[in-house]
């Protein structure tokens, strides 16, 4: 059986991890404060006025961004939702659920250099449509992929 | 590739000239056994494969369903033909062996005709045959083994566990087992499984960090060939089952990881690749047109049973999608001849496990009798006794879900109840003493807790479209493996082609329409909520045995069925 990352921060420390990662500049305290909140961004109730608030009206439908959500969440509480950019120069990713009362989740600022891969977790609380914006060189490109919440028994 | 159905049509009807049509005296004797199970060997790579026997360690009756309706692509494919329909496109001879096996025609008759079906003891006398005739064979479990049975709820898997040791299993994947609770999953794969089973799945990662919970395959020599067997898991356990007995660990199908997980065994030089899944035979005709590098598909979950392999295509070549029944009804036996490092031909034959034609293993019989001897009483025990057929497996309702209900509202004071649409759960003839084992068939679950609700009719409503569209949503990354929730008192009417919402018509309770804003009480059981835990009532089978001791005789409950709209002329649906 694989040694898993959970047993191994159970052996470690937790704590005593985090801090020697801090340490060694990995995490810096303060990190997630750096820049501006958009608080209107995250009080819109459509897709079209989030796209519109974040500036980007039409964006243009790509498979060069990928996103990797389940057909159907384990748990609507906590869905896992990761999105890979491969187009040049990404600048931005968001996050956009079709069907919460407040479309956007999670707006990432991608700093020259970074790879443009983010991971993060959404609650939803019906079946709904999953927009991953994304911005790039000043341009704006989306995709998306729906992910079923359901009540879940009678399975076999 | 060439497809080996002309063969496997000649085995047939080479069985049906052999006699065994229904009532004749043929039917009966034990010799009709050696023919009926020589399969030549093929090829030097051999499976032979079984899935979802559901910890049924004795023979018994498993009749197979007369309505499993495909939806878009699958509308009249395979898995989807039920009854002559299934007999006609597999070219199975009406009144024959097989047709009794594969179907639920005349079902009663014909059951009391060839007797009862699986059985460990029988199983392994037919595992060790094949084995003598194919040396290196590997035995290959698709899961849901640990679970279905008193014995099984009460040893915590533990007589299946060792059972399959002696079988000599080599490979299994999971769905049930994992009910029992990770820990004890855990502690199964670790303690006993150890050397002997492994255990694996592509397809669980840790929710944190998304680490592999169990090795995603196993990798072995067989007859000078490198063969792969990757493990899948039911994608949808934590939904399907309740989510608080595996809280650190999530499935999906995961298309990604298994490409991956292919393209490594494939380096490491496997030259034949197997999936031994447990997502279901709709997901995985669609996962064979989508991933490059597999042989086979050794397919479960759905309960399928399909007598010819389906060969589908994909960018990397062609996959075989098989899936091989329930209930220790069936061991498929699938045989491939490789030359110059791939896959040249194949051969696939289902072998039903009729009892009565094999002779029980000497050593497996004594195993049943140790396990099964500190709780045989309790087991054996008569509750009362059926005037008709009592099964479960269909879209929408079996007649002992009928007495499931029946129970459950009368015994709970509700006006509505719903029960599970599981695929497992076996069948009593008419005249056939239910004891609290035949209880235990269907009810034996770790959640097994009995509620009262009140719900208002757009919940029921929606209730119904939900779990509506987990079993006829046309894409099958969907579909979740189970049939409809069974329910009684409330009459509707179901439209399996609509789209979700626009399934569910016409909601009567005793005649009157049921009404949106009005609260209703539903009496229900196999909650997947963490809070039925505390809150919930009686285990089912304590509600079922208590009211079937009451009757004492059990007359021909009233199915209540659906109205079904919009299929007529549907080959999923035979009566």
């Amino acid at each position: 059986m694989g040694y898993t990352r959970r047993q191994a921060l159970k052996a470690g420390g937790s704590l005593g991890l985090f801090s020697a990662l801090v340490a060694l500049g990995l995490v810096k305290p303060g990190d997630a404060w750096a820049q501006a909140w958009n608080k209107g961004v995250f009080e819109t109730k459509s897709v079209a006025d989030a796209l519109k608030a974040l500036g980007a009206s039409a964006p243009t439908m790509t498979a060069d961004v990928i996103v990797t959500a389940p057909d159907i969440a384990e748990n609507g509480a906590m869905v896992n939702v990761a999105a890979v950019s491969k187009l040049p120069k990404t600048q931005q990713i968001a996050y956009l659920i079709e069907k919460n009362p407040n479309t956007v989740t999670a707006v990432f600022d991608i700093p020259p250099g970074t790879l443009p891969e983010v991971q993060t977790r959404v609650k939803m609380g019906q079946t709904s449509n999953v927009m991953v914006l994304v911005k790039a060189d000043g341009k704006y490109y989306a995709a998306q992929k729906e992910v079923k919440v359901t009540v879940g028994g009678c399975g076999g | 590739m060439s497809m080996s159905r002309r063969e496997f049509l000649h085995v047939l009807s080479a069985a049906a000239a052999t006699g065994l049509p229904l009532g004749t005296a043929l039917a009966r004797p034990a010799t009709a056994g050696a023919g009926f199970y020589e399969v030549p060997p093929f090829g030097q790579v051999h499976f032979l494969h079984f899935t979802d026997c559901h910890a049924q360690l004795m023979p018994l009756y498993f009749r197979e369903p007369d309505m499993n309706i495909g939806v878009g692509a699958a509308a009249g494919r395979a898995p989807h033909l039920v009854g002559e329909h299934l007999l006609k496109a597999f070219g199975v001879k009406p009144g024959s062996l097989e047709a009794h096996a594969f179907t639920a025609i005349d079902f009663a008759e014909a059951a009391r005709t060839y007797g009862q079906i699986g059985g460990f003891a029988h199983l392994a006398t037919l595992v060790k045959r094949l084995r003598a005739s194919r040396p290196g064979a590997l035995l290959v479990d698709g899961g849901d083994t640990w679970q279905g049975s008193g014995l099984a709820l009460w040893t915590r898997g533990q007589d299946m566990v060792d059972a399959c040791k002696l079988l000599g299993v080599d490979v299994m994947a999971g769905h049930w087992e994992f009910t029992l609770g990770a820990e004890r999953v855990q502690e199964i794969v670790e303690k006993d499984l150890k050397g002997h089973i492994d255990f694996v799945a592509q397809n669980i990662k840790t929710l944190d960090f998304g680490d592999p919970v169990f090795p995603p395959y196993s990798l072995r020599e067989m007859n000078g060939v490198r063969v792969a067997v990757i493990g899948q898991a039911f994608p949808y356990t934590p939904i399907a089952n309740p989510r608080y007995l595996m809280p650190e660990w999530t499935f999906g199908i995961q298309e990604e990881s298994l490409q991956k997980t292919v393209d490594e065994v494939r380096g490491k030089g496997a030259q034949v690749v197997v999936l031994l899944s447990h997502n279901g035979m709709d997901v995985d005709l669609k996962l064979a047109s989508r991933i490059r590098g597999l042989d086979a598909i050794l397919g479960g979950h759905t309960h399928d049973a399909v007598p010819v392999p389906v060969l589908v295509a994909n960018p990397g070549g062609r996959t075989l999608v098989t899936n091989a029944g329930s209930n220790g009804k069936f061991l498929g036996v699938l045989d491939f001849d490789v030359r110059n490092g791939h896959v040249a031909d194949f051969r696939y034959r289902l072998l039903p496990v009729f009892s009565r034609l094999l002779p029980a293993d000497p050593e497996m019989t004594a195993y049943i009798e140790k396990v099964r001897a500190p709780y045989g009483e309790r087991l054996t025990e008569p509750l009362a006794v059926s005037e008709s057929l009592l099964y479960r497996r269909g879209n929408f309702i079996g007649s002992f879900d009928q007495i499931i209900l029946d129970a459950l509202m009368e015994v709970r004071g509700a006006e509505i109840a719903f029960s599970p649409g599981f695929r497992w759960g076996t069948t009593i003839l008419p005249g056939q003493t239910i004891t609290r084992e035949h209880v235990l068939e269907q009810t034996a679950i770790t959640y097994p807790w009995t509620t009262l609700t009140e719900m208002t009719g757009e919940t029921i409503k929606n209730i119904l479209e939900d779990v509506c569209d987990n079993l006829f949503n046309p894409d099958p990354y969907y579909q979740q493996g189970g049939d409809m929730v069974r329910v009684g008192g409330l009459e509707y009417t179901c439209a399996p082609n609509e789209k979700m919402g626009r399934r569910i018509r016409s909601m009567r309770l005793k005649g009157k329409p049921i009404e949106a804003d009005r609260k209703y009480k539903v009496a229900g059981w196999a909650s997947v909520a963490e809070a039925t835990r505390q809150t919930g009532g009686q285990p089912i089978w304590e509600v079922v045995e208590g009211w079937l001791k009451a009757k004492k005789t059990i007359t021909p409950p009233r199915l209540n069925r659906p109205t079904i709209e919009g299929i007529a002329g549907n080959p999923g649906i035979g009566f």
